[in-house]
């Protein structure tokens, strides 16, 4: 009995032994592995793409409402030019400069000018922001379709988004209150919105800040009090689903429906150039894409993308 | 021997790269939080404004922010309440070993859903279903992103309930039924009161989760500043305010600075309830 237990005691600890020894290896040979691969992916690259022949990498951030614009001209320009490879994001016109800033884009698409604490911050950071202007675009104030509401001066336009007016009977409508739309504080057209249409003042806290342009239109489409802004493109393609305001400058002036001619002619009262900003001016594959964009082809891509061209 | 001392180093390490690097989180937030408290004072964050990009002043209160991360979460909570410890119950007491079976995954499977998905299923099914229950003009109110919430939060409140529920020595239970009680009065009288500190804790861990919830609140609370108390208003939480607007600073600026004060609440809220509730757990566990 005595002899049983100590037989088994003594096979306990061996296998014991044996097991620690195993794990013991497989420990190190996975530590060994890990230091292996982030020595590897440590290993700079620098050397291997600068040849010549490898592709070339272009990245573009920024604007919101010029996103299918730029992904469009990309696309063409990728075609054209086969060893370019191109990225496109959105995030917001501020996303796309401050990106620009902190040198994390070639090239920042925004909706708006850039501002002088932007340019002064970047000149602190070493980068000198050089502006083309490569579109135009009007912004479309958007109601439900069942909105009896069809013309707005930019006068009432104001009073909504800064909380003065808080009812659609105060515009004409029935006996409801406003759900005010906007873009986020990130937005371009946000901040385009407020400089020109709310003449510097702040939004009214009981707007709602949606995450990007197809959630207005998708609220604005489904809830019958709500009012937004979004681009011209985005009006038009949402065509059946949301109804455009015509826009009077002022108590005497034409009523005027957003379209690509009445943008282009100054007419239509909110309207805005889109820019496409740069570290300096623009040189080698930059300036080739950009030099596409401003060309007849990127400008026919401009009106098929619903913008308006600059010429 | 030195192999045995080398492989409890190597795990030592292991083990505490988790308290360093939940450190080092604290220490790179609270760096930019401090350097926001040197430009602008306490009193700046009591505002009832959160207004970050402005031609005419910068506010940066974080009270509309903060009570509309509560108000979420605690609506959350309460909706999620009821659902999730009637099911715990179900699971642990009631179900036969096949419901159980089938059950469990799937409610495990709940926590697998990317939050993104189901703020899509929200914005695009839920917000309208809301609307025209209660007859709103917009479905995109802090209800909406509790309901979407208390979905999120029901799995962890489920699963550690559970186990809390499943802890409780047999012999209460056999008692109980001894003396004659029935089995629905054994459930609410004896199991559920000795698992209580189990299920507080399960709450309060799936509380953690739903105020750190991002994705899904931004695209259906629409994400309007302001101090409410009215679930059928819209609000903005803190996470929303983080993500909408993080992108878009200038880095080093004040609004880039408010945002880490922000992210530096929520994060000591968080890290609160989890290390309260990991003590209730620890405690109760013991006892």
């Amino acid at each position: 009995m005595y002899l049983f237990f100590f037989s088994t005691k003594f096979y306990d600890l061996e296998k014991e032994l044996i097991v620690r020894k195993i794990q013991l290896i497989h420990l190190l040979s996975a530590f060994s592995a890990l230091i292996i691969s982030i020595a590897l992916l440590s290993v700079p690259r620098d050397g291997v793409s600068a040849k010549e022949t490898e592709k070339k990498y272009l990245t573009v951030k920024g604007s919101d409402t010029m996103v299918h614009l730029v992904s469009a001209w990309a696309e063409d320009f990728m075609k054209v030019h086969p060893d370019v490879e191109i990225s496109v994001t959105g995030g917001g016109s501020g996303t796309g400069i401050a990106a620009l800033i902190n040198r994390t884009t070639d090239i920042c698409a925004s909706s708006r000018n850039i501002k002088q604490e932007e340019i002064d911050l970047g000149k602190q950071k070493g980068v000198n922001s050089e502006e083309t202007k490569v579109a135009l675009d009007g912004i479309a104030v958007i109601v439900n379709p069942s909105n009896s509401v069809s013309v707005l001066t930019l006068e009432q336009v104001r009073k909504i988004y800064t909380g003065e007016y808080g009812n659609w009977s105060q515009v004409g409508g029935p006996r409801q209150d406003f759900i005010i739309l906007s873009r986020e504080s990130s937005s371009g057209t946000y901040v385009f919105f407020q400089e020109h249409v709310l003449e510097k003042k702040d939004y009214t806290p009981r707007a709602r800040l949606m995450p990007a342009t197809s959630a207005i239109i998708q609220t604005v489409s489904a809830d019958k009090s709500s009012i937004g802004y979004v681009g011209l493109g985005y009006a038009l393609e949402a065509q059946g689903k949301v109804k455009m305001l015509s826009i009077k400058a002022n108590d005497a002036a034409k009523a005027v429906l957003p379209s690509e001619s009445v943008v282009k002619s100054g007419e239509y009262s909110i309207s805005r150039p889109l820019f496409l900003y740069t570290n300096g001016a623009p040189t080698g594959t930059v300036k080739e894409f950009i030099d596409f964009c401003l060309g007849k082809q990127g400008q026919e891509i401009v009106r098929q993308a619903g913008y308006v061209t600059i010429n | 021997m030195w192999k045995d001392r080398l492989i409890k180093a190597i795990f030592f390490w292991a083990a505490s790269t988790s308290i360093l690097v939940v450190a080092c989180i604290f220490f790179f937030m609270g760096k930019e939080t401090v350097q926001f408290f040197q430009e602008k004072g306490f009193s700046d964050l009591w505002e009832i404004r959160w207004v970050p990009v402005s031609f005419q002043k910068q506010l940066f209160g974080i009270l509309p922010l903060v009570t509309g991360s509560l108000l979420v979460t605690i609506l959350a909570t309460l909706i999620a309440l009821p659902f999730s410890i009637c099911g715990a119950v179900y699971i642990s007491e009631v179900a036969g070993k096949t419901e159980r079976e089938i059950l469990k995954p799937f409610i495990e499977l709940l926590t697998g859903i990317p939050s993104v998905v189901i703020g899509f299923f929200g914005l695009v099914v839920l917000a309208p279903l809301v609307k025209n229950t209660f007859n709103l003009p917009t479905g995109q109110i802090a209800l909406t992103g509790a309901l979407l919430l208390a979905l999120m939060a029901v799995p962890t409140i489920v699963s550690i309930s559970e186990d809390a529920l499943r802890s409780v020595p047999r012999s209460y239970k056999e008692v109980s039924l001894a003396i004659g009680a029935s089995k629905l009065q054994t459930i609410l009288r004896v199991t559920i009161p000795a698992a209580l500190p189990g299920i507080i804790a399960a709450v309060m861990l799936g509380m953690g989760r739903v105020i750190g919830e991002t994705m899904a609140v931004m695209m259906v609370t629409g994400n309007s500043a302001i101090i409410t108390a009215s679930p059928f208003e819209s609000v903005r939480t803190m996470t929303a305010t983080i993500a909408a607007e993080m992108g878009e600073v200038p880095f080093g600026s004040l609004h880039y600075r408010a945002l880490f004060v922000v992210g530096f609440v929520l994060l000591v809220a968080t890290f609160i309830l989890n290390m309260v509730a990991q003590r209730v757990l620890k405690k109760y566990r013991m006892a």
